[in-house]
């Protein structure tokens, strides 16, 4: 009874509290992989001055240091502002991409003395489709920001963006098929497990390997989604100085700046799941590994420790995962210039669109062929 | 050609035009109000040797005259490779000619800053209102009955009188107006630009300068010529020391003084170090604006070993004075030659190498910048284009080879040219042209001749040091120097140097004294920056960043 009430509150109330803070925890490291990042990138050093106890920590406590600043900023608001509106957007903004994160499985589901934990913290039957419709969401506080406060480059700015992110979702989805066609399962955790198997012999299954362009074509969006250069023309510095978040100062400053690497986070999870294989490490499956990790040829006999201590790994190869993501689009942002609005809606439109639809009847094709044969 | 040119204007003008005596091998003369615009019309249209480049038209005061001011016109024939200067006096009372913006473009905002200085009114000019001084000044400042003391406040900036329609949202006549600047990440210095839009297109982009105006041209008149240095080093402030060397060059040839060889060389070192940070600064700053916010750095890291080297130079990396008239502040320092030769060999081949592999054919640059702000060459030279912005039209024009200055014709160097005026040819032409600068620079390091670096006129170039405290004859020297200043007979003269934007030109006149009568800048991007409307028309907001980052407006330059 207690054991059931316990299950029951680590997977109801446990993880949907700690997910969100570990995807906020997650934004000053983002932060630190910026700066550091562009630093290497840029053959200087970066931040490194702020320290705790005498020790600089490679700059890790600089984010801090900046959630700080921002949080004793003033906190004006421009005075013909749409008041309403103007304190709904950064809300708007990151609600969504809090959300979002719901349906992404980190690790496998962990069965502990007849109980099973999913590493997930809602598995909806309609999974993938959930991601899209509230990630949606997310274009609002961008185009509420932009509108609410009275200024006509922040204005320019929720219209470029709205722009952008409308017609980058609908390549962002239509790739995405490919991977539904081939792995017949539209729940994300299925799809995590299935890639788990390998294609003759030695070749994990995962979803860049069956779907490269789709890949590709799902990052070149991501990249559009999250207003990451080459696609940042909403927050343009140099042409509209910051575009949708200008007059914001402060705490709804800090939540459109957070919501932006909560974005980068959940994209990754997103691609890391679809594509990379999710917390699966090639060549280690949950049973190899809890047998593994049981520690048993140490002689220790605890029957939890083996299935935590690999809900762990796993959990840290997802992250991992994660983090080469987040790293490719710091590297990209800080080596390609940023296209011009027309260009980038050519881009979306002209290219992207019919590449998604190609690989859409190239997979359905090569897929019912494979049926035929039998060989799936 | 000289001889050539006033005869013919004698046979078709008559007694309107009349030579004035060549001071210092130049050409000019004076020409009468009502017949300038013919002779300029005259001139600009010659089959032979047309004089196409309109270099510039200022104001100069004379109130002991009878006709008290004088507008002054110095053109430029880029096939004859001959200046003539034409001086146009007008009565106090009455001081109108006719405006020649329409035979040459260029004169548009020249004859504005005319008419905000001096009150010259010219008729039939498009826009006549003030361009350096705000709305609200009243009088005009460079007169010499005006107190340099006297200021005038602004209560609000201008707008043009462009009001929003109140039926903004509907039809199609549809536009919102945005201001950008003078407060703007990509206004490279204090420049607005007020711009019509239709959604992203934009209908009209008008530019508004004077925002760093210091009065330059005011305060020179009030002090020495020696004194007015270290102001020319504000002038284009990313390449200080070609304002020294341009500005040096004005007076040595009102005074006929020569300079050593060691001398010229180390002119021309500095300089094309000079043009180097300056096209390092404008390809860096044009591409943070595109959004690729690496290169800058890659620039700006190798334009610190070139501080480092002014530095050593003459103790300023940007405010450095290092000139002084007939000489210098300092002689190169001790292993300066071998520091220079590696900054050259190994420290900015690198990162220009770096920055053309990251961007040069990088395709979102490239749709980006071509084929955005072209203009074709006719229309550039006819707006007074210079430098890099006219040779990416096509226009193989560098004063360094059409006027060799300080051995510049025994140097070996191309002179890149571009095809279409395009921000990309821009970008390409200044790349190149670092390039150049560098073999340039190893070419003078190598020929770098021993001796001194000073001319030996003792009424100009400050004795040395230890001949100051030992000499009597020297320590009056040097104090007569301080206090008398340096004293060059009357006259008038006009140089130009290839700055790092074009040409740089220095009028002045003199009349004896120790004060400067009158200094005019002639800054190469002030003509550059009146095509920006011309330019931006029909292109997107995006594509007017692109292209005034490509422009290389300087305001420290453009306004004085």
């Amino acid at each position: 009874m207690f054991q059931n009430v316990l299950v029951w509150t680590v997977q109801n109330v446990l993880f949907p509290l700690a997910v969100p803070v570990f995807l906020l925890m997650g934004v000053p490291v983002a932060v630190w992989l910026e700066r550091r990042g562009a630093a290497f990138i840029q053959d200087r050093v970066g931040p490194n001055r702020v320290t705790l106890f005498g020790f600089r920590n490679a700059g890790l406590l600089q984010p801090i240091a900046d959630a700080l600043k921002l949080l004793v900023k003033e906190d004006f608001i421009p005075a013909r502002a749409d008041k309403f509106l103007y304190f709904l957007a950064p809300a708007c903004a990151m609600i969504p991409a809090l959300l979002t994160f719901a349906v992404i499985p980190f690790g496998d589901t962990l069965q502990l003395g007849g109980h099973s934990i999913r590493l997930q913290v809602a598995d909806l039957n309609v999974g993938l489709l959930f991601i899209f419709a509230v990630a949606s969401l997310g274009v609002y506080g961008i185009v509420l920001g932009g509108w609410a406060s009275d200024n006509k480059y922040t204005l320019m700015g929720g219209l470029r963006s709205s722009a952008q992110m409308i017609s980058y979702e609908i390549s962002m989805g239509l790739s995405i098929i490919g991977i539904l066609i081939l792995f017949e399962s539209i729940r994300l955790n299925e799809i995590v497990r299935m890639q788990g198997e390998l294609l003759f012999g030695f070749l994990p299954c995962w979803g860049i390997v069956v779907q490269p362009l789709g890949f590709l074509l799902f990052f070149v969006a991501a990249l559009a989604e999250t207003n990451r250069i080459p696609f940042d023309l909403p927050e343009a510095e140099a042409e509209i100085v910051a575009g949708y978040h200008l007059e914001y100062s402060s705490f709804k400053f800090s939540m459109f700046f957070m919501a932006e690497y909560v974005n980068m986070l959940v994209a990754s999870g997103l691609m890391v799941s679809l594509f990379l294989g999710g917390w699966q490490f090639p060549g280690l499956s949950t049973e190899t590994l809890i047998s593994l990790l049981s520690l048993s040829w140490l002689g220790v006999s605890l029957a939890w420790l083996g299935p935590v201590l690999t809900a762990c790994f796993q959990v840290g190869v997802f992250v991992a995962k994660i983090w080469f993501m987040m790293w490719l689009f710091v590297w990209l942002r800080w080596t390609l210039p940023r296209f011009r609005y027309d260009q980038l809606m050519a881009l979306g439109w002209r290219v992207l669109l019919p590449l998604a639809l190609l690989n859409l009847m190239i997979t359905a094709v090569v897929f019912v062929i494979m049926v035929q044969w039998g060989v799936h | 050609m000289t001889d050539e040119i006033a005869r013919t204007l004698q046979e078709k003008f008559g007694d309107a035009v009349t030579p004035v005596d060549g001071f210092r091998g130049e050409t000019s003369f004076t020409v009468d109000a009502d017949r300038i615009k013919a002779v300029s019309r005259f001139l600009a249209e010659r089959r032979d040797n047309a004089f196409d480049l309109l270099e510039d038209i200022c104001g100069v005061d004379y109130p002991d005259r009878e006709k008290r001011f004088e507008t002054v016109y110095h053109l430029y024939s880029l096939r004859g490779k001959k200046r003539i200067r034409l001086r146009v006096p007008l009565n106090a009372d009455h001081p109108v000619l006719p405006s020649v913006a329409g035979i040459w473009k260029a004169a548009d905002w020249f004859e504005r800053e005319a008419f905000d200085q001096y009150g010259i009114r010219f008729q039939g000019h498009p826009n006549l209102r003030r361009i350096l001084n705000h709305e609200a000044f009243v009088g005009h400042p460079l007169r010499k009955d005006y107190p340099i003391t006297r200021r005038h406040k602004l209560a609000a900036p201008t707008n043009f009188g462009w009001e929003e329609p109140a039926e903004a949202r509907t039809g199609d006549g549809e536009f919102t107006v945005l201001n950008i600047g003078p407060a703007h990440p990509t206004m490279h210095g204090t420049l607005r630009i007020l711009a019509r839009l239709q959604g992203e297109t934009i209908l009209q982009a008008i530019p508004e300068i004077g925002y760093l105006h210091r009065g330059f041209e005011k305060t020179a008149e009030q002090l020495t010529y020696q004194q007015v240095i270290p102001l020319t080093d504000r002038l284009n402030y990313v390449s200080a020391m070609m304002n020294n060397v341009g500005y040096a060059m004005a007076v040595e040839k009102l005074l006929d003084l020569a300079i050593p060889k060691r001398g010229q060389y180390i002119r021309v070192i500095i300089c094309e170090l000079s043009r180097i940070i300056d096209h390092l600064v404008c390809i860096a700053a044009n591409l943070v604006d595109l959004g690729a916010l690496t290169p800058y750095w890659y620039c700006f890291r190798d334009r610190e070993y070139v501080y480092d080297l002014l530095e050593a130079l003459c103790g300023a990396r940007l405010t450095t004075s290092y000139t002084r008239i007939g000489s210098h502040a300092h002689d190169l320092p001790e292993g300066w030659v071998e520091r220079c030769r590696q900054v050259i060999r190994e420290r900015i081949p690198r990162s220009i190498d770096e920055v053309e592999k990251l961007i040069t054919h990088n395709r979102i640059f490239v749709d980006r910048t071509q084929g955005v702000g072209g203009i074709s060459a006719q229309e550039a030279l006819n707006f007074g284009f210079t430098g890099p912005c006219l040779r990416a039209c096509g226009i193989p024009f560098d004063l360094r080879a059409a006027e060799p200055y300080y051995d510049y014709d025994k140097f070996d160097f191309d002179i890149p040219v571009g095809n279409n005026g395009d921000t990309y040819d821009r970008y390409l032409v200044r790349m190149e042209e670092m390039r150049q600068s560098l073999r340039i620079v190893e070419q003078a390091l190598d020929g770098l001749p021993e001796g001194p670096h000073k001319a030996a006129d003792r009424r100009v170039v400050l004795p040395e040091k230890e001949r100051v405290y030992t000499r009597f004859g020297a320590l009056v020297g040097h104090t007569k120097l301080i206090l008398d200043g340096i004293l060059p007979p009357p006259g008038q003269v006009y140089t130009a140097t290839e700055a790092a934007n074009g040409v740089l030109g220095f009028y002045i006149v003199s009349d004896g004294t120790k004060h400067p009568y009158r200094i005019k800048v002639r800054p190469p991007c002030f003509a550059i920056y009146q095509a920006l409307a011309r330019l931006t028309e029909g292109n997107m907001l995006a594509d007017l960043i692109a292209i005034v980052g490509s422009l290389n407006i300087i305001a420290g330059e453009l306004d004085r």
